[in-house]
């Protein structure tokens, strides 16, 4: 029960702050939200020593029990690494945007209330094993991120970089879903752990590879991979420590969370592999090439998260490989597992540092842009030093840990042409070779980040501000991720026996029974291998390359810029969503009420004949049929000429008096048929409404009256014959299968004897469905009102626009 | 323009009474024979209309001093009184009772309370039909 709470404490806790902003101005608010952080890392850090012995520890609490919806928090290896990366990161960001954020000039509250939304929101998805609570946690990352990425507002790209991310996580949260309530149906439970154990039965089902599609949309989307990764550098428009939270070290990882923790489920089909390796390398190319090309600092830092993001998403690719080789325990498949989640923590402390150092640049300069900026590093050493080691680490470079994942990444990597499945044995030549070139571009945009920014010349009259470095507590947050980058490298099995091991046993429980069977250790040094030499040439590659950067970074411009993928969200999101949809609908929704008639008419033909026609309905008795007397001839052709007359009349007037001929001789059918309440009704009724049709006649405006016939239109005919034929062969066959008795007799026999009455209609009518009388007055009664009030109120509008004027 | 309409206006004092009696005789009748509330009500509006015609709206205004909104609404008070009643005595809703009694001069004649829901049937007809024509007999 503490653990499920232990989730929503952040969002309890977020209901305080408003209060504490308004009533404590003397302290920042947040150094009371820094608490929250601070007390769930150490609740977390508990776990650990359960973790490390692959127990996990479960904790339910009931939603909707009807419906077997349940909170349920689950902590194993994976998630317990998760939760701390977020408690953790968490604390230092809310540490740093306490000195970011100025107390008196921002909405402090809004700010820490969305923060701790989304912490909640993390918490539970990396928690959760019920999938839809866990599609609940995901969807309110995605509004908490919406909220704080439009924080300031007020500002255009603020907004549009919020409706972006918005739109494009929203749409992949949906398909994930979808992708759940597939994956449950096939299961029959919604719980992931009991799904892992169906897994080997699932896997044959008819919806296996649709719900692995949509799962890993939602995957993609989240977690920035190609081609949807273009909401992220939108994004950077959100306050720094933001960016250094939600868009470096967490929720972009909700992505990658959610592929390794259904890597059990689904690992065992191509698709996944090919998808999950495939669309990982690309991102990590594309993001890499990319972030070269930006002006903006936390433009190439988010290029730079997207082609990391790619990095781990392809080695949890190759990861699943391992499903499909017989002893992968002992293969070198058994590397990528661990090199991911071994990333992935690199990547959390590197990145996170950058950010920060980036916000610290913009804070303390007032630009991010590269261009303007230059020759900091005597002004600000601290801040040099982190993003040098941030930068190195990125790099790939010793003594740092982006040095040893980065290692591992191409084991992994040179691991797959030895994949003799799916025709890895022909394209996984590919995959080194790519993630080299990735590398180059990596180190070039690392030392283009650091260097451009510290070193050359001061252009102080550009800058905004007088640079100088940034206060002490801005700084302690990089400096503790720097000096973690550092540590890490040097004590990469204690962090490796920590957290990365019973993680990688939590994603592949099929190779592991416990972490402790894990046997991979990291080395810092393991000989003269093509690991080793392919490093060597990253370098000297890079080197080249960033000395040369002016030369062919005008390549950039080359590429045209409506080839981006920006350019096809904006071309979806304006031209077809907007201007073509508003084009779609203004084709038919032309406000012509004729044209509207003409769509239900022929809808309502077409479904009625249709229906006729295909399901064989239609049938022709003359059983019932009573014998045809000369009166009903006649009558019926004084109705039909009535009826042409009204149709064919060129006066209004004519077709007026046609109409009265009709209601007559309705009424006199009426008398032969034996209905004398209905005749004498008709006759009266007729009567009025001809009356009233004179009178709108005779009040026609005088002006362009022109009286002429109507004129013939086929279209307009076909559906008035259509129309036509419809009720004609409705009626026929309505009447020529009659299923049930009528239940007149019942009237007729009881209308004296309970009814106390002779004229069955009227005792029906007042006695036996006096409801529908009842309700028939009301109408009449709602109709008079209505035409008073039109003619009432149209009077005094009149007259208060004649004052106006 | 106007001219004197003597005759129409005398002979409609006639024939008002003629077409009133007849109304109310349908209204009566309506349980027995062709007849009730519905076309007792179309028929009553048709003799005041008459009236309206031979004299005008006025006129027949200060004669029969008549709200017809409220004789719609007290047409509908009366029918769903009439509907709601069995429900007070433990009826569903919509019960009619009838029986014989002896009335003074009258003799034995038989009561049914389905007559009130159509009275108020008769008065909603009569209500609706008056406020229509006049709504639109006054507008210019």
């Amino acid at each position: 029960m503490m653990q499920v709470l232990a989730i929503f404490i952040p969002i309890i806790a977020a209901i305080l702050l408003p209060f504490l902003f308004k009533q404590v101005r003397a302290i920042h608010t947040g150094w009371f939200v820094l608490l929250v952080p601070l007390i769930l890392l150490g609740y977390y850090l508990t776990f650990v020593k359960q973790t490390i012995n692959g127990q996990s520890v479960v904790a339910t609490m009931e939603w909707i029990p009807s419906l077997d919806i349940s909170f349920t928090s689950y902590l194993d290896g994976l998630s317990i690494l998760f939760s701390i990366l977020i408690t953790g990161i968490g604390s230092l960001v809310v540490l740093y945007s306490i000195f970011y954020l100025d107390q008196t000039k921002e909405q402090l509250h809004n700010f820490y209330i969305y923060l701790l939304m989304f912490m909640t929101a993390m918490l539970g998805v990396v928690q959760s094993d019920h999938v839809i609570t866990l599609y609940l946690f995901w969807e309110l990352t995605s509004i908490s991120s919406f909220l704080l990425i439009g924080y300031w507002f007020n500002r255009d790209k603020s907004r549009f970089g919020a409706l972006k991310s918005m739109m494009i996580t929203v749409a992949g949260g949906l398909m994930m879903l979808g992708g759940f309530v597939l994956l449950s149906l096939m299961g029959g439970t919604f719980s992931i752990r009991e799904l892992i154990v169906q897994a080997p039965s699932i896997v044959t089902h008819d919806y296996f590879v649709l719900a692995l599609v949509l799962i890993l949309l939602g995957a993609f989307t989240k977690s920035a991979q190609f081609p949807f990764y273009i909401w992220l550098p939108d994004a950077m428009e959100a306050p720094t420590p933001v960016s250094a939270y939600l868009h470096s070290a967490t929720m972009v990882k909700a992505g990658i969370y959610l592929v390794a923790r259904f890597t059990p489920i689904f690992a065992l089909s191509e698709v996944w592999v090919w998808l999950v390796a495939g669309i990982g390398l690309l991102t990590l190319l594309w993001g890499s090439l990319f972030a070269s090309k930006q002006t903006d600092l936390k433009g190439i830092l988010a290029f730079s998260t997207v082609s990391q993001l790619g990095l781990i998403m392809s080695l949890l690719g190759v990861a699943a490989m391992a499903f499909h080789v017989e002893d992968a325990a002992g293969t070198i498949f058994k590397y990528a597992g661990f090199a991911a989640i071994f990333h992935l923590i690199n990547h959390a402390t590197f990145k996170g540092s950058l950010f920060m150092i980036a916000g610290i640049v913009d804070h303390e300069t007032g630009t991010r842009d590269i261009r303007k900026l230059g020759g900091l590093m005597s002004l600000m050493p601290v801040s040099f030093t982190v993003a040098l080691i941030g930068s190195f680490s990125m790099a790939g470079l010793p003594p740092f840990n982006g040095f040893l994942s980065k290692e591992m990444f191409l084991t992994g990597m040179l691991s797959v042409k030895e994949f003799d499945l799916f025709n890895f044995e022909t394209f996984g030549v590919l995959f080194p070779i790519l993630a080299w070139i990735a590398s180059v571009f990596t180190f070039v945009y690392s030392f283009y980040f650091v260097f451009k920014t510290f070193t050359g010349k001061l252009q102080a009259e550009k800058l905004p501000k007088k640079p100088h470095e940034a206060p002490i507590g801005m700084l302690v947050s990089p400096v503790i991720l720097a000096s973690l980058v550092v540590v890490v490298f040097f004590i990469p099995n204690i962090v490796g026996d920590l957290f990365v091991k019973p993680a990688v046993a939590a994603i592949q429980p099929f190779l592991y029974d416990s972490p402790d069977e894990v046997d991979i250790a990291v080395q810092a040094w393991h000989g003269f291998k093509p690991e080793f030499w392919m490093t060597v040439g990253i370098v000297a590659a890079g080197l080249l390359l960033f000395a040369l950067l002016p030369k062919w970074q005008k390549i950039y411009r080359v590429i045209p810029e409506w080839l981006s993928l920006n350019r096809l969200y904006d071309f979806i999101m304006n031209t077809v969503l907007d201007t073509a949809m508003e084009r779609f609908s203004s084709l038919y929704m032309t406000e012509s009420i004729r044209k509207y008639l003409t769509y239900m008419f022929a809808a309502i033909v077409s479904i009625v004949i249709g229906t006729l026609f295909f399901k064989d309905a239609f049938s022709l008795s003359f059983e019932n049929v009573s014998p045809i007397a000369l009166y009903d001839v006649t009558l019926l052709i004084v109705l039909v000429i009535g009826t042409l007359t009204t149709l064919f009349a060129k006066s209004r007037i004519t077709a007026i008096i046609g109409l009265g001929a009709v209601g007559y001789t309705v009424a006199l059918f009426f008398v032969i048929f034996n209905a004398p309440d209905l005749a004498l009704t008709q006759l009266v009724i007729e009567t009025i409404s001809v009356a009233l049709f004179l009178m709108a006649f005779y009040h026609l405006p005088k002006l362009g009256r022109v009286e002429e016939r109507m004129r013939f239109q086929v279209g307009r005919a076909l559906i008035a014959f259509g129309v036509g034929a419809m009720v004609t062969l409705l009626a026929l066959s309505a009447h020529s299968q009659k299923l049930v008795e009528s239940i007149s007799g019942y009237y007729k026999e009881t209308v004296y004897s309970l009814a106390g009455g002779g004229n069955i209609v009227n005792v029906i009518l007042v006695d036996y469905r006096g409801f529908d009388t009842l309700f028939e007055i009301t109408v009449l009664a709602i109709a008079g009102m209505g035409i008073y009030a039109m003619i009432k109120l149209r009077l005094s509008r009149k007259e208060k626009s004649n004052e106006n004027k | 323009m106007r001219t004197n309409n003597l005759i129409l206006q005398f002979t409609s004092k006639f024939v008002f009474f003629i077409i009133f009696f007849f109304a109310v005789h349908i209204f009566f009748a309506g349980h027995y024979t062709p007849g009730g509330g519905f076309v007792g009500g179309l028929l009553m509006s048709s003799a005041l209309v008459l009236l309206v015609i031979a004299y005008d709206l006025k006129t027949v205004q200060m004669i029969l001093p008549v709200n017809y909104m409220y004789m719609t609404a007290i047409g509908l008070i009366l029918a769903l009184g009439t509907a709601a009643f069995p429900m007070f005595v433990g009826k569903p809703f919509f019960t009619h009772f009838y029986d014989y009694f002896h009335l003074p001069l009258i003799g034995k004649t038989s009561l049914h309370t389905a007559a009130l829901f159509d009275l108020g049937v008769f008065l909603v007809v009569v209500g609706v039909t008056m406020t229509i024509i006049q709504t639109i007999g006054e507008d210019e």
